[in-house]
């Protein structure tokens, strides 16, 4: 720790004025050590498993099927969510359909819902939804975005002029649009579908409810069975290390190759290629889209909203006081983490943004690398070593808000990140140099500047939070139940109805904070400061 | 442009408390901790009565049965349990047999049938349920269906049966089998089962799958069967259950229990839950309410009418320390590959 440290401030002290304050490298190195933690102690879990055993242990057919499972999902679901996602993108960004700019922000708000809440929805409209088609159907309808939005990016910075030079050459619209402009989406397209496969790879609440068995679903039904020990782990590394191959992947994609426009003067707007009569199926398609990912969820929790529970299924009622209860251990948790998120990744950015270095890209990746590592694998990991080793922390409320900080650091450390990269150095060298110790700088100076950014990440934090399944059903501390476990709870039981009030208040919260990040941070992070 | 407020570096602990403050806690009076094993439903409306009649607050931490057990054996003398209650006595023989269970007050064990609860006295039995056979009844006749649990595992049945080895009440089933027909024909059968069935996670699983035609048959505990019609109404089912007769391991009766556990620093509120539980009251608010649908176990206590009456059942004759503590069931599914 100390010879990190004192590498940190001397490589910074190389490159800048003065070395970074060790409070503040231990705080980051503190933040990262907490990534690698979970992970760590799995390993040293599954060590426990003698050689010829692991062999044995990974080589049988449950894996077999796991992988089938798994793989098959996630190649079937790159392909649709590529498909959607990109044609969404082309439509909005490329054509003249009406109400472009309207189907483009919807487009982006299936984002907004939980999984697990449209795998209620379709598994409440059908029982015939579960297995395979209805994983697929449920995972694209949550994912494609993640295609959609770097691909309209990318269509939006294209340089037309390539295309014309090519029509100009003789191309046909088809050939132009394969030749020429397909190639250069490769990268937004591969980043997408690979955060596709990571994010289907880690989810558990919307297999769970749909009764598809993937690693995660597995992982926590070896728990219930009492089988946690060493076998366990080497199947949770088996997921992790899928995770991180997806995760090097996608950071590879994004790093390499050189798409952008060179010369001088601005570029020309792209042609609104003219749709003519396509331009109806085209608007049929988004409604269609629309009414699937967004229309099913908001309509089947309306739908259950309305329906009398009866008595079998739903003798836990839905009553206002439990509502409330679940509500606000929502938001408490969702709050918590937020903070305990923001407040880890603040020291780090802030180092990595101002004194760079191979110590503080090893933090700043170790960081992200949280990504990668599902939250049932996190949890199981922390009950393990708190029941074993650090017994006050075990049911505490505090160890689900570490959880909670570990899971979601890389979204809140990507905000921290770029507000700290806005800030001008000469700001708070000027401070530092009219007597201001760095923690009055850090008070007075950085956090007026970074506050938009820092809010941003610690509403997406808290999103994530508010509407977690996996670690919170596993860490809660006794009696604490949230909406999101009573939504499991009870559609586990299959009382659809009785869910629906704790999922219509989930989707509200998450509606709502996205709608504010979208529109109220997002334009005061973005319109220039005064 | 509108600022937010800057953020206070100075009171990062103050921030997360206030807001972990804002989580409803239970309330400080006396209360009872609960690990439940059983439906939430069945519990929530137990716990309830329980604490409208006495005044002690009950809360429950749930979890599958096996999970639970684990969790207890691991956590020890320091649990913060004060009960536990299960779907079946497989985990409560484990936690007997590793000396963490109290002794149960001798008028509560007087409530149920003696061979109900655990031989050493220390769990009461609360319910029973029936282990059974659902199969869609459009895609087979109950004419066709086997006269065994253990003929399942037969070619002829590959792709027409599904089950539920990480649930609860599938490991029980091992266990019985073991003790009828020793452990090389329980191995055989899981091992055929692997050929043949389609796994789910539950019997909630199976049962739906069954129902919707994924799958012809599936072995589950009778009571699903009934949440599920239940929930779609007598007529959209598209199932029914066969029940084993002639004393076949498939017709086995399980036995719901509840136990105080040793280091429980609330005895005396334990032992009242453990009495309530088996109280007449109790159990004809569970026989008399459509949630439940497991046998009461308290003399004078009449099941629930949808139930086939319990003296028409032709279970086999185990005891709970035949039907042993699961742990080798498990080893049994690993080494068959259905886990």
């Amino acid at each position: 720790m100390t010879l990190a440290a004192s590498a940190i401030g001397k490589n910074a002290a190389a490159s800048g004025p003065r070395a970074a304050p060790a409070p503040l490298v231990a705080a980051a190195i503190f933040a990262s050590a907490l990534v690698v933690l979970p992970i760590g102690f799995t390993i040293i879990q599954a060590t426990g498993v003698s050689p010829r055993d692991a062999v044995d242990l990974l080589v049988r057919p449950l894996v077999g099927r796991l992988l089938f499972n798994t793989v098959g999902l996630i190649v079937a679901a790159s392909a649709t969510c590529a498909l959607i996602g990109a044609a969404a993108a082309w439509f909005v960004e490329r054509t003249d359909l009406p109400g472009r700019k309207v189907w483009g922000v919807l487009a982006v708000a299936p984002l907004a819902v939980p999984p697990f809440i449209s795998s209620y929805a379709w598994v409440s409209l059908s029982n015939g939804l579960q297995d395979f088609a209805g994983a697929l159907v449920v995972i694209t309808c949550a994912y494609y975005p993640l295609v959609y939005l770097p691909v309209a990016a990318a269509l939006r910075g294209l340089d037309p002029a390539l295309e014309e030079t090519a029509r100009s050459l003789g191309q046909t619209t088809w050939g132009c649009f394969f030749r020429v402009v397909l190639p250069q989406l490769r990268p937004a397209l591969y980043g997408g579908v690979l955060l596709v496969a990571l994010d289907t790879l880690t989810e558990f609440g919307a297999f769970s409810l749909l009764r598809f068995r993937t690693f995660t679903t597995e992982l926590y039904a070896q728990y219930r069975t009492g089988l946690d020990g060493p076998e366990s782990s080497l199947l949770a590394l088996v997921l992790v290390a899928l995770c991180v191959a997806c995760l090097i992947g996608e950071l590879r994609v994004r790093g390499g190759g050189r798409y952008a426009r060179f010369g001088a003067g601005t570029r020309r707007n792209s042609r609104l290629a003219p749709l003519g009569w396509t331009r109806w199926p085209a608007m049929a398609g988004f409604a269609a889209l629309i009414l699937a990912t967004l229309g099913m969820p908001l309509g089947m929790v309306g739908y259950w909203l309305l329906q009398h529970a009866s008595a079998a299924t739903s003798p836990v009622a839905p009553s206002l006081p439990l509502l409330l209860a679940a509500t606000l251990a929502s938001v408490g948790y969702g709050l918590a983490g937020a903070a305990a998120a923001v407040l880890l990744a603040a020291p780090l950015g802030y180092i990595t943004t101002r004194y760079p270095s191979r110590w503080t890209v090893l933090l700043e990746r170790t960081a992200y690398l949280a990504q990668g590592v599902p939250g049932i694998v996190v949890a199981l990991a922390l009950i393990s070593l708190t029941v074993q080793l650090i017994r006050p922390l075990y049911q505490s409320a505090i160890l689900l808000v570490f959880a909670y900080a570990i899971l979601f650091l890389p979204f809140a450390l990507v905000s921290v990140r770029a507000a700290m990269a806005q800030v001008p150095r000469g700001l708070e060298e000027a401070a530092r140099s009219l007597g201001l110790g760095w923690f009055a700088v850090a008070r007075r100076v950085l956090a007026p500047l970074t506050g938009p950014g820092l809010g941003a990440g610690a509403t997406i934090v808290f999103v994530f939070v508010a509407t977690e399944l996996t670690s919170t059903l596993l860490l809660a501390p006794i009696g604490t139940r949230t909406l999101a476990t009573e939504v499991w709870a009870n559609t586990s039981a299959l009382a659809f109805a009785a869910a629906a009030p704790f999922a219509a208040v989930m989707l509200l919260i998450s509606l709502l904070s996205t709608w504010l990040l979208a529109n109220r941070l997002g334009a005061v992070a973005f319109a220039g400061r005064d | 442009m509108t600022r937010l407020p800057p953020v206070r570096l100075t009171f990062p602990a103050v921030v997360i408390g206030l807001c972990l403050g804002l989580i409803p806690q239970g309330s400080s009076a006396a209360s009872l901790t609960l690990y439940s094993a059983q439906h939430e439903q069945t519990v929530d409306l137990l716990s309830k009565a329980f604490t409208k009649e006495t005044g002690i607050d009950v809360k429950v931490h749930s979890g599958e049965a096996p999970e639970l057990a684990s969790q207890l054996v691991k956590e020890g003398a320091s649990s913060s349990a004060d009960v536990f209650f299960t779907e079946n006595s497989p985990e409560l023989e484990l936690l007997s047999g590793k000396g963490l269970l109290a002794k149960v007050t001798p008028a509560t064990l007087a409530n149920v049938p003696a061979q109900d609860s655990g031989p050493a006295g220390d769990w009461v039995g609360v319910l029973a349920r029936e282990n059974v056979l659902a199969f869609n009844t459009s895609m087979i006749k109950e004419a066709a269906l086997p006269a065994s649990l253990l003929d399942l595992a037969k070619p002829e049945w590959k792709g027409k049966v599904a089950i539920a080895p990480t649930d609860a009440d599938f490991l029980p089933l091992v266990g019985a089998i073991v003790a009828l027909k020793g452990r090389p024909a329980a191995l055989d059968w899981l091992k055929g089962l692997h050929e043949n069935a389609t796994i789910f996670d539950d019997d909630e699983g199976v049962v739906a799958a069954v129902d919707r035609g994924a799958v012809a048959t599936g072995i589950i505990n009778n009571y699903y069967w009934a949440r599920l019609r239940m929930e779609k109404g007598g007529d959209n089912v598209k199932s029914a259950i066969h029940h084993f007769a002639g004393a076949d391991v498939g017709g086995l009766m399980n036995i719901s229990g509840a136990a105080v556990l040793k280091a429980s620093r609330n005895q005396a509120a334990a032992q009242k839950f453990l009495a309530f539980l088996v109280s007449k009251p109790a159990q004809e608010m569970l026989s008399k309410l459509d949630i439940d649908f497991e046998y009461p176990l308290a003399a004078g206590v009449a099941a629930n009418p949808i139930l086939k009456p319990i003296g028409e059942l032709q279970p086999p004759a185990l005891t709970m320390k035949q039907i042993g503590d699961d742990q080798d069931s498990a080893k049994l599914l690993r080494e068959a590959g259905l886990i």
